[in-house]
């Protein structure tokens, strides 16, 4: 199987709301030195590719659509057990929407070869549209299932955990497929060894821009933007809260006190 | 032709609680904009009980393959519908279901979208509709308008209020047809699996209590689930927890898990990650039980205990099962 992995590249989502600070003029994050990071669910996609490939035989593709800083990404994910990397990155590309960035994609992967399985992350940790997944999917004309937790290969099919409110959903489908891949237990990402941290540092990866990939220019960048970002602000947040004395039991009666004032309970 | 559509769905003979929040904000919408709205509906169920929400017609795709969610015959059903209908702003839920379809539907109609919006209004004597979401985890809002129309839009769930009755019924109902063929399904679903720990749905529950990382492992869960009983509320979880395969998946709050608004919600070993703290904003009160005093759960909290929750919660479900008598 070919599989593609998509990755974004982001500043650490987990970095607390206190060191948070927003660039006016771009209405973006301020990246203020804050380490970059592989977007997480895109190292889940990734843990369950290679998983794949282990079981199953075949390749595992890396791209990315960003800034040069992106490179960093791939060369994880090379150290992670990808085999192959591209890059797509062109000023051309600034203020895309999540269409122009699937049309960037599409003609990225398909570069590449064309794929058996395609696989994104159920959100980025930034902006979390959980659009460039679908789009992409119906970019390349290949169905999609949302949200996948896990994934079996069976006889050319594919299986696949779904999981929904209630609980999950079993889908199958043949290849081509888009999965976007949720965390899970079985998905955790694997740690790159040193070594092969090392020979992937060493690798050379292509930089594509839109012109090599023939994406036509109003496909992508501000003149195909659909939606636009007016305003970008921080929520008020004030703390209120009453921390309750005390030992265990104390602590226990004074709670349920408060929670039958306030009518919680 | 109404210019505002929600894709509704029909439980038990009237509008689910997602279509009504839906309503709420086609209601918004169609007041700045002086448009009518219209329901798409995909398969059977009564459509006379969403006139009384200010809905003017209803467009309805029957098919017997329509009758289980098959995502691509859903698509085409849904396209079909959306085109007849010729909305320019089309709601969904941002549940699994819109999750799974909106992007794509946006494609097929050469649409805008703006997900997971918190807050609609509209702006000006343009009349532009503005939509609110959450960015970065939660920790800013953004502010997001379209370019062109139509534009999908689909909302987080459990947070619009349910819509009020509004004037006179008045709609109709117009079928739509459409021929689907199995083979059109490049996906099936074959199985579809519950899971659930009290009985009680999370997101309906009137009492939440979740658990994270700080639990340890699986076992601290059944002390949340004995408290969760006592308060005849369900059990949830922080994706820390999820992830370890303490509980599944389906039970994560929070950001890629679900919105629950209760009026009690227990966070128990959770720090309070921007990411967590965004399903829960509309719980009307939080408590937080930790055992770290500098967690961000308690800048969120109304009322916080420092400490093991080993110690704490033994207690606290004694206590509660006194004052509930059972
Ligand atoms: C070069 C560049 C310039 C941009 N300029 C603007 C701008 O000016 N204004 C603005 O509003 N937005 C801009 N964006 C942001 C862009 O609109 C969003 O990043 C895009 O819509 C994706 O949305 P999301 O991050 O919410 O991804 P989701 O839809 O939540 O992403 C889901 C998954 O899609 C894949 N994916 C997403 N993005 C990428 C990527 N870049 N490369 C590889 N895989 C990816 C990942 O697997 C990810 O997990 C820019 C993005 C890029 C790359
Ligand atoms: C794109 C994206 C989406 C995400 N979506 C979600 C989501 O939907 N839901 C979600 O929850 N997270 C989500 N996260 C993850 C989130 O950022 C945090 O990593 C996660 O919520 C942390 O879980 P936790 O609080 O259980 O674990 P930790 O942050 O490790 O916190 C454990 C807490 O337990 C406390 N503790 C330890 N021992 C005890 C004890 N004995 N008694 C009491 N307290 C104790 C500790 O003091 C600590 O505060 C998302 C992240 C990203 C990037």
């Amino acid at each position: 199987m070919r599989i593609v992995v998509c990755v974004k590249q982001i500043i650490d989502p987990e970095l607390p709301a206190s060191q948070f600070r927003i660039d006016a003029e771009s209405k973006r994050q301020r990246a203020n030195g804050h380490p970059l990071v592989i977007s997480p669910y895109d190292e889940n996609a990734l843990e369950v590719a290679l998983t794949l490939k282990e079981k199953t035989g075949g390749t595992v593709a890396v791209v990315s659509a960003g800034e040069p800083s992106a490179i960093s990404a791939l060369r994880k994910g090379l150290a992670m057990g990808a085999d192959e990397a591209a890059l797509i990155s062109d000023p051309a590309l600034d203020g895309s929407d999540a269409f122009g960035l699937a049309a960037a994609l599409a003609r990225g992967i398909q570069k590449l070869g064309t794929p058996d399985l395609v696989l994104c992350g159920c959100e980025s940790g930034d902006w979390a549209d959980r659009t460039v997944g679908p789009i992409l999917a119906e970019a390349l004309n290949i169905p999609c299932v949302s949200f996948v937790a896990q994934v079996e290969a069976q006889d050319g099919r594919l299986r696949m955990r779904r999981v929904v409110e209630e609980g999950y959903e079993i889908w199958e489908g043949a290849p081509p497929l888009l999965l976007t891949i949720l965390s899970h237990e079985s998905n955790v990402p694997r740690y790159p060894k040193v070594k092969d941290i090392m020979t992937a540092s060493r690798r050379s990866i292509p930089t594509w821009s839109a012109a090599d990939l023939g994406v036509e220019a109003g496909d992508i960048g501000k003149a195909a933007m659909r939606t636009e970002v007016q305003q970008l602000t921080l929520p008020s947040r004030e703390s209120r809260c009453e921390l309750l004395d005390g030992e265990p039991a104390q602590q226990v009666a004074t709670l349920i006190t408060k929670l039958r004032e306030r009518k919680a309970i | 032709m109404p210019g505002i559509f929600v894709l509704g769905t029909i439980e038990n003979g009237i509008p689910s609680r997602s279509t009504l929040e839906l309503l709420t904000g086609a209601q918004r919408l169609a007041g700045g904009l002086q448009e009518g709205v219209s329901v798409g509906l995909l398969g059977p169920g009564d459509a006379a009980s969403l006139y009384r929400y200010g809905v003017e017609a209803v467009y309805r795709a029957n098919h017997p393959l329509l009758k289980e969610y098959q995502a691509d015959l859903y698509l085409l059903a849904l396209q079909r519908i959306a085109q007849t209908a010729g909305a320019r702003v089309l709601l969904l839920s941002g549940d699994s279901l819109g999750r799974d379809l909106a992007a794509r539907l946006a494609f097929r109609l050469k649409a805008g979208i703006v997900t997971d919006v918190i807050e609609i209004d509209i702006e000006g004597s343009e009349k532009m509709p503005r939509f609110t979401r959450p960015a970065y985890g939660g920790k800013a809002a953004a502010v997001i308008i379209p370019k062109r129309f139509p534009v999908v839009v689909t909302l987080k769930p459990r947070t619009l209020d349910p819509a009020a009755p509004a004037g006179k019924p008045k709609g109709k109902e117009i079928p739509v047809e459409i021929s689907l063929d199995l083979a059109q399904a490049r996906t099936r679903m074959v199985e579809r699996v519950q899971e659930e720990t009290t009985g009680v749905k999370l997101e309906d529950a009137r009492a939440v209590v979740s658990g994270g990382r700080g639990l340890g492992g699986p076992e601290g869960f059944t002390l949340l689930v004995q408290l969760a009983r006592v308060l005849k509320g369900a059990v949830g979880a922080s994706r820390a927890a999820t992830d370890a395969g303490w509980v599944p998946s389906s039970m994560q709050v929070g950001q890629t898990g679900k919105t629950v608004s209760p009026d009690l919600y227990i966070a128990v070993g959770i720090s309070g990650a921007t990411q967590h703290v965004a399903g829960i904003s509309g719980a009307k009160t939080i408590v937080a039980i930790n055992a770290d005093p500098e967690a961000p759960i308690f800048k969120v909290a109304h009322l916080g205990i420092v400490g093991d929750y080993k110690a704490i919660l033994p207690p606290l479900i004694a206590k509660c099962r006194e004052l509930m008598g059972s």
